[in-house]
């Protein structure tokens, strides 16, 4: 008796020690990889959401999701992957790329689940530098760009057409002249148009304005400074014209172009699609949105945008999970629901170019934009926005000739791109 | 000494507990402060993009900031801070400390009045006064100028004007803490020693400079210290106030905006390590004096 008995002990002990072994082995087969992407409200809610999606439709695969402060992101990275840590599928910004295949921190995307051909017939081409020696590293579920943003109620009170936002610079002009206001003393009291060289007016000087005056930011390989020449001087001249000689802004007004133009004290101002939460928050501002004005036939403008590569810490199974999960992120799908949560715009045209998109009063601008955009090769963002800034200073605070501005922010800008290239 | 002949003496026994309850915070230091101190000192001779490997380059950062015009730009504006904060917060705090001391009614309440701002978050400070610097009608500072018939200024938009604007909020700051420590050492003056002055027909200015301030002395090193440290490491109110730029044309950028930048918004580590290792250099230059002229006394 005690012998049966302990015979089927064996017998149950065998069963059961199966069963757990299988159940083992389903757990390991469940791949758990990381995502990270910087701390911003709308974006972690928009991953969040699209993580419990993919889990959904992939049930052996989780994704954890980390954010890490702007701040911080960079740096926790560089110090995660080389330490066989942190992402294995990871955010980046678009300009950040050389510097991270420099460092290793990115594989690249295989091409049988990321054609390039495809890639380059479906994304907008802004996303083809992405690409190095024919291989994608990292593709962008959104992309950015900038439009006019004009105040309609400050167009009535000023006699425009409250449906009628200026079509080229000329008309800019014209009508930021009757939309400013100045005390008789000749205090600027709003301003035809709020300028923030600090914000985005960077980006339009040396992207959109410098084009329409017939020039170019860089050479064709992206190595040299191209706007030392009459087309520079002459978008300078414009652009800082509109303060010393048409007076229709001030640098610094109520701080900031974003603050002047959300208190209703300028009636016009050149913002990302980024801002239009902060405006539509704004109670009583009623505002439209407007593809760049056009000069000379001349349409251009600056888009950007963050891309999600894979690291070298996705191999086998967490590889094949993080294709999956790439995959995934930058559907349509993916892209619609980016749109509406974050408000950045669809990186697949057919997505953009929807006519429900397309014709949006407020992201429509944005998308028309794009076509004609062009993605800034930074090699140091912050270094070379400085440039600008002080371009303008030199002719605005040292009554420096634009020819002469030009020439000196072009060779500080050519030593800081020889600075990279030559690494 | 030790007559039974095992276990530490109470004196051993003492210094095991003190060196115990030592451990935590040496370790501590060890950790969080020395080591990446050494790392930094390390990083300053190596080429390193925070991202990729640090590639030794001896003295190369050192001799890239002698020939670099912005570092040496933005030295004279940290002591230009250095100098005007320093002498114009003293000056100020001890004349405002000196009437205090001889004032009886409401003086706790004054002295804390003197001492919100410190109290105050430097960035919200900062912010307000860049309002009080606009333009007409906006900002208070000129306003009160075309009240007076005199003619706008432009402030945080002139390269000339916008150090000393920027320094104004930091020096309206800091006062309050300086005057705290002033009235400390003016009440740390026995009375009698004013008294036989008196008596000996000493004039108010004469007590001023020949018992006020040689017995102030302490306190005035101690005071010029740690507000030397202060404005050589001012920071928060420039990039408050310039939107982290340190504009227009770098007139306002302190050493301490120059390296965050270099590190964090350029990612040349390496650069912004040897910018930190001369600041380093100069804040131990003034604490070494400061230990001279303390024992010199």
């Amino acid at each position: 008796m005690a012998a049966r008995m302990g015979r089927m002990g064996a017998w149950l002990g065998a069963i059961l020690g199966m069963a757990v072994a299988w159940s083992g082995a389903a757990r390991a087969q469940a791949v758990e990889i990381e995502y990270w992407q910087y701390t911003f409200t709308q974006r972690v809610e928009a991953i969040d959401e699209l993580i419990k999606q993919f889990q959904m439709a992939n049930p052996g695969i989780r994704v954890k999701h980390t954010h890490v402060p702007y701040d911080d992101f960079r740096v926790k990275i560089a110090a995660a992957i080389p330490a066989g840590q942190g992402p294995d599928v990871v955010q980046l910004f678009y300009g950040w790329l050389q510097d991270y295949l420099k460092a290793g921190l990115l594989q690249p995307l295989p091409a049988d689940a990321f054609n390039p051909a495809e890639i380059e017939k479906e994304f907008f081409p802004i996303v083809q530098q992405m690409k190095l020696d024919g291989k994608y590293y990292a593709l962008p579920t959104a992309v950015r760009s900038l439009a006019l943003f004009w105040n309609k109620k400050l167009f009535e009170e000023a006699g425009l057409n409250p449906q009628n936002p200026p079509r080229t610079l000329d008309e800019l002009i014209d009508m930021a002249k009757k939309l400013t206001k100045r005390s008789p003393a000749g205090d600027l009291l709003q301003a035809g148009i709020a300028l923030d060289m600090g914000g985005q007016d960077h980006q339009w000087l040396r992207e959109v304005l410098i084009r329409q005056f017939g020039g170019m930011p860089y050479s064709a390989d992206k190595k040299t400074v191209a706007y030392a020449n009459d087309a520079g001087a002459q978008a300078l001249t414009w652009y800082t014209d509109l303060v010393t000689k048409h007076k229709v802004s001030q640098f610094g007004f109520l701080t900031d172009a974003q603050s002047a133009f959300k208190a209703g004290k300028a009636a016009l101002t050149i913002d990302g699609s980024f801002r239009l939460g902060a405006f539509d928050g704004q109670r009583g501002l009623e505002y439209g949105v407007a593809e760049l004005p056009a000069h000379q036939g001349v349409k251009s403008n600056f888009a950007s945008y963050w891309v999600n590569g894979i690291t070298p810490k996705a191999t086998g199974a967490k590889r094949d999970a993080a294709v999956k999960f790439l995959k995934f992120i930058t559907t349509p799908a993916a892209m619609e629901l980016w749109l509406a949560k974050v408000g950045e715009l669809p990186a697949r045209v057919s997505v953009a170019e929807k006519d429900a998109n397309k014709n949006n009063a407020k992201y429509g601008a944005f998308i028309r934009g794009l076509a004609y955009a062009y993605a800034t090769d930074f090699v140091n963002e912050s270094a070379q926005r400085k440039v600008m800034i002080d371009m303008v200073d030199q002719v605005v605070l040292k009554n420096t000739a634009p020819k002469q501005a030009v020439a000196m922010a072009a060779a500080e800008e050519q030593k800081v791109l020889d600075g990279f290239f030559k690494k | 000494m030790n007559t039974r002949g095992h276990g530490p003496t109470i004196g051993q026994r003492r210094a095991i507990w003190a060196w115990g309850f030592l451990a935590l915070p040496i370790a501590f230091y060890v950790g969080v402060r020395f080591y990446p101190t050494i790392e930094a000192f390390y990083a300053s001779f190596t080429n390193w993009n925070i991202v990729g490997r640090k590639d030794f380059i001896g003295l190369g950062n050192y001799l890239r900031i002698a020939h670099d015009p912005s570092f040496w730009k933005v030295m004279g504006n940290t002591f230009a801070y250095l100098g005007l904060g320093v002498s114009i917060s003293l000056f100020l705090s001890f004349i405002v400390a000196y009437f205090l001391d001889k004032v009886r009614i409401g003086h706790g309440v004054l002295r804390a009045l003197y001492f919100i701002p410190h109290l105050t978050t430097a960035v919200a400070m900062a912010w307000v006064w860049r309002w009080f610097y606009q333009p007409v009608p906006v900002g208070v500072f000129n306003v009160w100028l075309v009240e007076l018939g005199l003619a706008q200024q432009p402030f945080l938009r002139s390269t000339e004007q916008a150090l000393p604007a920027v320094l104004a909020p930091a020096i309206w700051a800091g006062i309050g803490f300086q005057i705290v420590i002033f009235l400390a050492g003016l009440k740390a003056i026995p009375r009698s020693y004013y008294e036989a002055a008196e008596i000996d027909g000493a004039g108010p200015w004469r007590i001023l400079f020949e018992v006020t301030m040689p017995l102030l002395r302490p306190t005035i090193v101690f005071l010029v210290v740690t507000s030397s440290i202060a404005y050589l490491r001012i920071f928060d109110y420039v990039y408050a106030m310039t939107s982290g730029q340190g504009g227009p044309l770098d007139a306002t950028k302190p050493l301490v905006l120059k390296i965050f930048e270099t590190a964090f918004a350029h990612f040349d580590m390496g650069y912004a390590a040897a910018q930190t290792v001369i600041l380093f250099v100069i804040l131990l230059a003034i604490s070494l004096a400061q230990l001279r002229l303390l024992r010199s006394r």
